[in-house]
């Protein structure tokens, strides 16, 4: 069974390899083979999962040591895998998602005529993020962590000919390294502290450091999951990260690549337990985040923006729960999960709408849609009220025992920690009504001639007919549809299946080793505002958007409005803060370079032995009396070694 | 006693003095002669380092001849693993540089543009192809005999010769700028050249007096002055050698003086982006990934194991000066305009990476600079090889004459893109695996300076996306309409570099097994041993099946998760307490 991990990775690695080095001769089957390998690692991860589950609990986990990687004096990083319950929920998650996306991808890219690379990078992606799931230390962790964003990178740039694609890319990749100087930071405490990085030595005896030296690692830790999970204070790259192909949104930038900061904490479940500065950071930046994605989300009239913001709010639930400990770690993964069927399903249902709307992403372009897109329609719709936390759909299941877990902290930190996952709750149902209602309700605000003043912000994206004819709105191919159909099957079963029982629950605690916090409020009460909160979003929104007609051209809004807009004005910050700064830098420094450091070793030279005038005279082509004044030099070695001989 | 390490530098020499004699006529007769004579000296190397014994003695293949008895210099060469290593890389990468450079030097065939070159008179009485190929089989056998040899003489001569044919690499060879001022272009050729000779002149001669100095010391504590590094190290073994301390700081600045030189290390880097900028992309790559190579693995061999106090002496100040070349040269690579001036910076910082490696003094910082050695030799020929390709279709260096590269020539910036990833350390490719390994090495003694440079990978990062994204993404630009893909020829030399990077990054262990040993030889030549964990994991686990014996671990799971999880906070308030 060990072997087939080695398959797991190995097949859409593979497939990357073909699809990326094959060239042209593959562009017709190119997408097809994708396919192939994407399925074959997902059927291999269901083969092994149905032989673990066969398992006692406490014997479940494989391990696969393949090779030894980095073997230097005391130093020693291995590449092998390990597969226990945690990272089997991650397989399922990468594999069967990233098949379904594999699927939508073929209709959605049909006019592209780079499909098949588009197909290579996304089979890079599915094998670097089951490397980084399936890491049995932090440094082949390290690797999968930056082979995703190397895949990330690829694909929000995909459609390299726009500026603003090529742009985000970048941003992307700089802002996460950013996250993974505090990832190799981390790896380095981990050695110094305890002479090695493998999960296996480190994690178990993670208690006999000391708490500063815990603290130091889960703050680096902390950094690197910001960057990845897009969490304050390195989120900016998220929003424009929707540069790419929506697919693309779907996979990594909302079902799994952003959530990998989650598993990342939450494998360092220990390493945080004996750390409480290093947690309260954590629930910090959860909360932070989770309010701030969605002021965001809510302000966006981009439907991937917007949708790209409850991203980032969502996995502040996850970064929040995890932060808590033992009582969160598990409602963590289980809101990863669920969020990875609702949103992935989202993302494409707004794919399906933009395939149809001529890759228009305004949302006051749209209204209406809900009759000429019925399955887009009803997916997106069971999506979004898994999304609020309708009574009964997945969403409902997770976000709720977050919400308990966070009361559960306990003293003023719980209060604060679970009003504000209440808050955030009271937003998401406000903001992702408010996309409900502009997208599939109300007026037609797109019939007749769409507004020329929009084009530049419009994807010319995958061939479609020239932006700016007047779009048709239709339903999607099956290719697209039948994935979004399966997607909203998980939005609206996975969490009473996860609930019932505490199967989720028990399925992890092997790893995570959950507690049950004291709540000091009941579950039923937790519940109750759980639903309120999530009614008055909902009325709020149907106030402003759904009762009164949408004007096509968004208002000016209040400051808030107009700052959520800005993405509550990151951008301007980093910009000030990172962008102008550092042109400055390197600017003056390569005048420095030139003027001081250069000049200086010039003048020198000049002054040692007039050289400037000997500099003339080779530059007219004398420089063979050079050659002879270094043979010059070796004799006089000789002459000088001759002499000491003869003093001696 | 075995002649294979003769035979390895004489190879390429040999094939340099017939290169040059192939008739003016039959240039593709020179060029397949130089290749050929490359591929034997790669077989060569190949073979030592076949021959080596990671786990043997430390020098091996020695061969050992008395040249100039009365100055005590031998004939002695000797190679561990880090020597056997750069051999290797060095004959590796010189059929890649032929072949790259197979119509660099060309005559023109036309004047193009109606105007005589003005270098074209000079060309046609140097048989320039046969002289460009000549040139560099003569670097190779000097670099080979520069890491070979265990005389301080016989390297400092081929440390120093190298320089000749290197200048007119530099001085001789151009980019065809297509359109651009030739007269002007082989005015700054001619400076960069002179620059290239002066700095590295002025290194070698303040390393002559201390050349000197060391025969002086060994003249008068041994009776007989000897440049032998076996007979220094043996001396000094049993005692009869002990410089003194200023004596020994003194002549220790002499050699570390040349070789900072040569690294390039900050403030002496500003020869290496003139030279670099000026002469073909195939000479750069000669000059950073295997001329200045030399310059940090003689910091390996003959700072640390002749003046291992002094090496410890200067460590401070070193690390400082590394440390500011890795963020130096990474900031000033984002502000270049020209994009093998963006390469040489970029190159410094690695190179500050190498000395901060080396400096660290612990066997992962010490392994790391070795193979960052081999592997920047790699991916830098990758890069700056792509970049020649794509400057010899456009006639231009110029960052801002490009765009949209990607859109007409997606296999030239696919390798491109590769050569940039392995640059800014990519897991995955050779590189991360050598800059991983430096930065852990230096963490593990100076927690500071091992953020300082980690924060580097952020600059590596930027400067190679944006040269990516200023070149190859974006609107295809008028001018690059139309270029042509790689050739076949031009894919002949990426893809076996880009197999290796990929290869090296994922199974490195066959480089680090032959460099290993090595760096546990200098290492305590320095007297230096790697700081221990702040835990002994063992001591733990030793205590913990202690504790759960005395328990009776018969309880259920959750119970143990408890207990243990209580051991764990009584454990770390004791440390807590301790601090």
């Amino acid at each position: 069974m060990e072997n087939l991990i080695g398959v797991l990775v190995g097949a859409p690695l593979l497939g990357a390899l073909i699809l990326l080095v094959g060239g042209r001769a593959l562009d017709r089957l190119g997408h097809w083979l994708g396919i192939v390998f994407a399925t074959t690692s997902f059927a291999v991860g269901c083969v092994l999962f149905a032989d673990m589950v066969g398992k006692d609990a406490e014997e479940r986990a494989l391990h696969d040591h393949l090779f030894s990687w980095v073997p230097v004096e005391g130093f020693q990083a291995d590449v092998a895998f390990q597969l226990d319950q945690l990272s089997m929920t991650f397989v399922l998650l990468i594999t069967g998602v990233g098949t379904l996306i594999h699927f939508y991808s073929v209709g959605y890219m049909e006019h592209d005529e780079r499909r098949r690379r588009f197909f290579g990078y996304l089979n890079l992606f599915l094998a670097a993020m089951l490397v980084l799931v399936l890491a049995d230390n932090y440094l082949l962790l390290y690797v999968g962590w930056e082979g995703v964003g190397l895949a990330s990178y690829l694909l929000i740039g995909f459609w390299q000919h726009k500026p603003s694609a090529a742009t985000a890319a970048k941003k992307a990749f700089l802002v996460n390294r950013v996250g993974d100087v505090g990832l190799s930071i981390a790896i380095m405490l981990m050695f110094t502290t305890f002479g090695t990085f493998a999960f296996s030595e480190v994690l178990p005896d993670a208690g006999s450091a000391s708490e500063g030296q815990l603290t130091a690692i889960g703050l680096m830790l902390l950094l690197a999951a910001c960057g990845k999970s897009a969490q304050v204070p390195l989120q900016s790259w998220l929003g424009d990260a929707m540069e790419g192909p929506t697919p693309v949104s779907a996979l990594i930038h909302a079902a799994t690549m952003v959530t990998a900061g989650v598993y990342l904490i939450t494998r360092s479940g220990e390493i945080f337990n004996g750390a409480p500065a290093a947690q309260t950071a954590v629930v910090t930046v959860g909360a932070v985040t989770l309010v701030f994605g969605a002021i965001v989300g809510c302000a966006k009239d981009d439907i991937k923006k917007a949708l790209a913001g409850s991203t980032m709010s969502q996995i502040g639930y996850m970064i929040m729960a995890a932060g808590l400990g033992p009582i969160g770690y598990v409602f963590a993964i289980m809101h990863l999960v669920t969020h990875g069927f609702f949103k992935a399903g989202l993302f494409l249902g707004a794919g399906s709408v933009m395939h149809g709307m001529n890759d228009e992403v305004d949302m006051r372009k749209y209204g209406g849609l809900r009759k000429y897109m019925p399955i887009t329609f009803v997916t997106f719709g069971l999506g979004y009220l898994a999304i609020i936390g309708f009574p009964g759909l997945s969403g409902f299941f997770s976000k709720d025992k977050i919400i308990e877990a966070a009361f559960a902290k306990g003293g003023t930190e719980g209060w604060i920690l679970g009003s504000v996952a209440l808050l955030g709750a009271a937003i998401t149902a406000f903001y992702m009504t408010r996309v409900m209602l502009l997208t599939f309700f109300g007026e037609k605000r797109w019939a007749g001639a769409p507004d020329p003043q929009t084009t530049p912000d419009v994807e010319p994206a995958d061939g479609h007919p020239a932006v700016g004819a007047a779009p048709h709105p239709h339903e999607s191919p099956l290719s697209m549809t039948v994935p979004m159909i399966l997607l909203a099957f998980g939005s609206v079963f996975a969490g009473l299946l996860f609930t019932v029982n505490d199967t989720f629950l028990n399925w992890l605690e092997p790893v995570t080793h959950h507690e049950h916090g004291d709540s000091p409020i009941s579950a039923g009460v937790v519940t109750g505002c759980t639903v309120t909160a999530m009614v008055v979003g909902v009325t709020i929104a149907w106030l402003m958007y759904g009762r009164s007609p949408v004007p096509a051209v968004a208002p000016r809004g209040s400051l808030l409005t107009r700052a959520a807009r800005r993405d509550l004005l990151q951008d301007d910050f980093n910009h000030v803060a990172f962008v102008q700064t550092g042109s400055y830098l390197t600017r003056g420094l390569v005048y420095l370079d030139h003027k001081v450091v250069d000049g200086m070793a010039n003048g020198t030279a000049a002054f040692i032995g007039g050289v400037s005038s000997r500099m003339r005279r080779l530059q007219n082509g004398y420089a063979r009396s050079y050659a002879v004044s270094m043979f010059g030099g070796t004799a006089v070695l000789v002459a000088a070694t001759l002499l000491m001989r003869a003093v001696a | 006693m075995s002649f294979l390490l003769t035979a390895t530098a004489a190879t390429p020499a040999v094939g340099a003095v017939v290169t040059a004699a192939v008739p003016a006529g039959r240039r593709t007769a020179a060029k397949w002669t130089a290749l050929v004579f490359s591929l034997a000296t790669l077989v060569l190397a190949g073979t030592a380092l076949g021959r080596f014994d990671p786990d043997g003695d430390r020098y091996q293949l020695t061969e050992s001849h008395t040249w100039i008895k009365e100055f005590g210099v031998r004939y002695e060469l000797g190679v561990d693993g880090i020597a056997v290593a750069l051999i290797s890389l060095t004959a590796l990468l010189i059929p890649f540089v032929i072949a790259a450079g197979w119509n660099d030097a060309d005559p023109p065939s036309s004047p193009a543009g109606g105007k005589t070159p003005a270098g074209a008179e000079t060309t046609s009485r140097w048989r320039p192809t046969q002289g460009f190929f000549a040139l560099i089989l003569m670097v190779e056998a000097m670099v080979v005999m520069s890491f070979a040899a265990t005389d301080v003489f016989l390297f400092y001569i081929f440390f120093e010769a190298m320089l000749i044919p290197m200048y007119f690499l530099i001085g001789g060879f151009g980019d065809r700028a297509g359109g651009h001022d030739e007269a002007e272009a082989a005015k700054q050729r001619s400076y960069a050249a002179v620059k290239f000779l002066l700095y590295n002149l002025l290194g070698g001669l303040v390393m002559l007096a201390a050349v000197v100095g060391l025969y002086a010391v060994t003249a008068d504590q041994l009776g007989t002055g000897t440049f032998s590094l076996q007979e220094i190290l043996a001396a000094r073994e049993a005692g009869r050698l002990d410089i003194s301390d200023n004596g020994e700081k003194a002549l220790f600045l002499g050699f570390f003086f040349a070789f900072a030189i040569k690294a390039p290390l900050w403030p002496l880097h500003t020869w290496l982006p003139n030279a670099m900028g000026e002469s073909t992309a195939p000479v750069a790559v000669l000059i950073t990934a295997v001329v200045d190579k030399v310059g940090t693995f003689a910091m390996l061999r003959w700072c640390l194991q002749l003046f291992p106090e002094a090496s410890d002496w200067a460590t401070p100040v070193i690390l400082v000066l590394a440390a500011i070349s890795i963020l130096y040269g990474a900031l000033l690579a984002v502000g270049q305009r020209d994009i093998k001036r963006l390469i040489a910076y970029a190159s410094i910082s690695h190179f500050g990476f190498i000395i901060l490696g080396i400096f660290a003094m612990t066997s992962q910082g010490q392994n790391g600079a070795t193979l960052y050695m081999v592997n920047h030799g790699i991916s830098t020929a990758a890069l700056m090889l792509v970049a020649g390709f794509l400057i010899s279709r456009r006639g231009s260096r110029l960052i801002a004459d490009f765009g949209g590269v990607q859109k007409v020539a997606p296999v030239l910036a696919g390798t491109f893109l590769v050569g940039g990833l392995a640059t800014l350390s990519l897991p995955g490719l050779a590189p991360f695996v050598s800059e991983f390994l430096v930065l852990v090495g230096t963490f593990s003694r100076y927690k500071a300076l091992g953020v300082v440079a980690t924060v580097g990978i952020v600059f590596g990062a930027l400067y190679v996306l944006l040269l990516y994204q200023r070149t190859m993404t974006g609107p295809v630009k008028a001018e690059v309409e139309g270029m042509p893909d790689l050739k076949a020829r031009e894919i002949a030399v990426v893809a076996p570099l880009i197999a290796l990077l990929l290869f090296l990054g994922v199974y490195p262990k066959p480089v680090l097994n032959v460099i290993d040993p090595a760096v546990g030889h200098t290492l305590s030549d320095v007297n230096k041993t790697d700081p221990k964990p702040d835990i002994d994991l063992d001591a733990v686990h030793k205590q913990r099946k202690a504790d759960h014996g005395a328990e009776g671990a018969e309880g259920g799971h959750a119970e143990a998760a408890g207990t243990e999880a209580a051991g764990t906070e009584s454990g770390a308030e004791t440390h807590g307490g301790d601090k």
